[in-house]
């Protein structure tokens, strides 16, 4: 699904990332964890094609990336939810019609129906009409989660979901996150929440990886 | 991109770009002020047009020769010009004028009550040249010998050089249509290149979500192109309001009193608007997927 062999990532002469093979098989669940300015974020925006390896491969869906436009990136993300800490909105269309918005760029209808029960599923179902600034960070977080996954993408994939949330709102997300991995999506969430890795793990089998000295290895037992 | 998709109304399209403020009268008003210049422009070529073809039309190989003699020799030596006219190749007619044809010549300076028998006017002869031409300095030194008080006026020689301008004018008036196109061009880049540098965050949302270049760039295409085709036909209208408002042309109008449009040339300003929308459409496409390539 998402597949990456010896990549590296440099930015301007420093290399952030090197040497990393993984694999993200079909429905498994990932966490990725690692101090902050470890890589875990441009370790995800490799993984979404929005920025490409200085060294190695990557591919996505069975396509390497290199080999995409720029249409075919686009077309690729519509598989991949993507859910980001400051997570953004546009803050001129209400809270409904931003999380339609991946139907709407794809010109598919957005079922007023299916849209309800997804932002109830999120508990946001009261907040329709609302717009972004009106949310709290725990809205916000599972508006970004609604609006990645209303094209039923194949992977989903979240930076620091919980990052701005308190233990209670940050549990309700996880379960969300566990809830579509059971209906069998890809799952990869880059945290530095380890308690919230271990109450996943209670829950699911989850694996974690961690970036050290640039390099991604797979968590003891420590966690 | 078909620019026909930007006729076609997609309000999902349309609302996930927020309304921009200034760029949005920005345009409206620079292809306006733009349009407007534009019709002055159109109706100078098209009356320096006329003007050409009018002076070029004079031009059409015509001479005079004025004869200045005694009134009891003014018969004699006419006869003596025509008959040398009528030997020298190259001129396929000459005719003494009538009176009344030279009375009708000064009229507009001297009235109509001018009392030709009267005063010691020169006996005028057209002259029309055939294809081949004629030989103007020779005839003139024929004249001389043969007839002393008849003076070949070439009258091309001076008009030619104001049929010529009055084409560089056309030309210019062109020109300035064009120039103006270039400045309305280069102002909407501006203005789109503003627009989608104020909504970087929604074109990263939007590519975020799986957006196409084409998607986003028709959000902005789409919406400069139709404030261009908007404020342009206002502008067109209210320039072709002033052209019809400028005093009529009539016989002594002369050149200003000629300065608009004609029959169908009504017409041609009704392009401008949607000139503007194109130069809007290509401005503002190249200036979106050139800014979303660097927004990578």
């Amino acid at each position: 699904m998402i597949a990456l062999e010896n990549v590296a990532y440099s930015y301007g002469g420093g290399e952030l990332l090197s040497d990393i093979s993984l694999r993200l098989a079909p429905g498994s669940f990932h966490f990725l964890t690692g101090p902050s300015g470890a890589g875990k974020s441009t370790f995800l925006k490799l993984c979404y094609g929005e920025l490409l390896p200085t060294a190695g491969r990557i591919t996505l869906f069975d396509r390497e990336v290199r080999g995409l436009s720029r249409d075919d990136i686009a077309l690729t993300r519509r598989r991949i939810g993507v859910v980001h800490q400051d997570c953004q909105f546009l803050d001129h269309l209400p809270l409904a019609a931003n999380v339609a918005l991946p139907l709407t760029v794809a010109g598919k209808p957005s079922g007023a129906q299916d849209l309800t029960d997804l932002l109830t599923w999120v508990g946001l179902g009261n907040l329709a009409d609302a717009r972004p600034p009106q949310l709290s960070g725990g809205e916000r977080q599972r508006a970004a989660l609604a609006r990645a996954i209303i094209m039923g993408p194949d992977v989903i994939l979240a930076d620091e979901p919980t990052g701005n949330l308190d233990w209670e709102m940050s549990l309700r997300l996880l379960t969300l996150l566990v809830e579509l991995n059971r209906m069998g999506k890809t799952v990869l969430i880059a945290t530095h929440d380890l308690n919230l890795i271990r109450q996943a793990k209670s829950q699911i089998a989850a694996r974690v990886l961690r970036i050290t000295k640039r390099k991604i290895q797979l968590a003891g037992a420590d966690l | 991109m078909n620019p026909l998709s930007l006729i076609r109304p997609d309000r999902q399209a349309d609302r996930v770009v927020p309304p921009s403020g200034h760029t949005a009268w920005l345009t409206s008003f620079t292809a306006g002020a733009m349009a407007f210049l534009a019709v002055f422009a159109m109706a100078l070529s098209l009356a320096a047009g006329r003007l050409a073809d009018r002076w070029s039309d004079a031009l059409e190989r015509t001479a005079t020769v004025r004869l200045s003699a005694p009134e009891d020799q003014m018969d004699l030596q006419t006869k003596a010009v025509l008959e040398i006219l009528s030997k020298t190749p190259g001129i396929a007619s000459a005719r003494a004028m009538t009176d009344d044809e030279q009375r009708a010549l000064l009229e507009p300076w001297f009235g109509p009550d001018l009392p030709v028998d009267a005063l010691p006017l020169p006996r005028l002869i057209e002259v029309t040249e055939a294809d081949s031409g004629y030989d103007s300095e020779g005839l003139r030194q024929r004249l001389a010998a043969e007839a002393p008080g008849a003076v070949l006026d070439d009258h091309t020689r001076w008009r030619r050089p104001l049929a010529v301008a009055a084409s560089r004018l056309r030309l210019l008036g062109l020109l300035s249509i064009g120039l103006i196109g270039t400045a309305t061009a280069a102002m909407i880049t501006l203005a789109a290149n503003a627009a989608l540098a104020a909504n970087a965050q929604v074109i990263r949302v939007l590519r975020l979500v799986g957006a196409r270049d084409s998607y986003i760039a028709r959000a902005f295409v789409r919406r400069f192109t139709l404030r261009a085709l908007g404020g342009a036909a206002v502008g067109t209208a209210l320039g072709m309001l002033g052209v019809a408002l400028l005093p009529s042309t009539d016989t002594a109008g002369g050149f200003l009193t000629g300065l608009g449009f004609q029959g169908f040339g009504w017409i041609y300003p009704l392009i401008l608007p949607l000139l503007a929308a194109g130069v809007a459409f290509l401005a503002t496409r190249a200036s979106a997927f050139r800014k979303l390539q660097e927004l990578t």
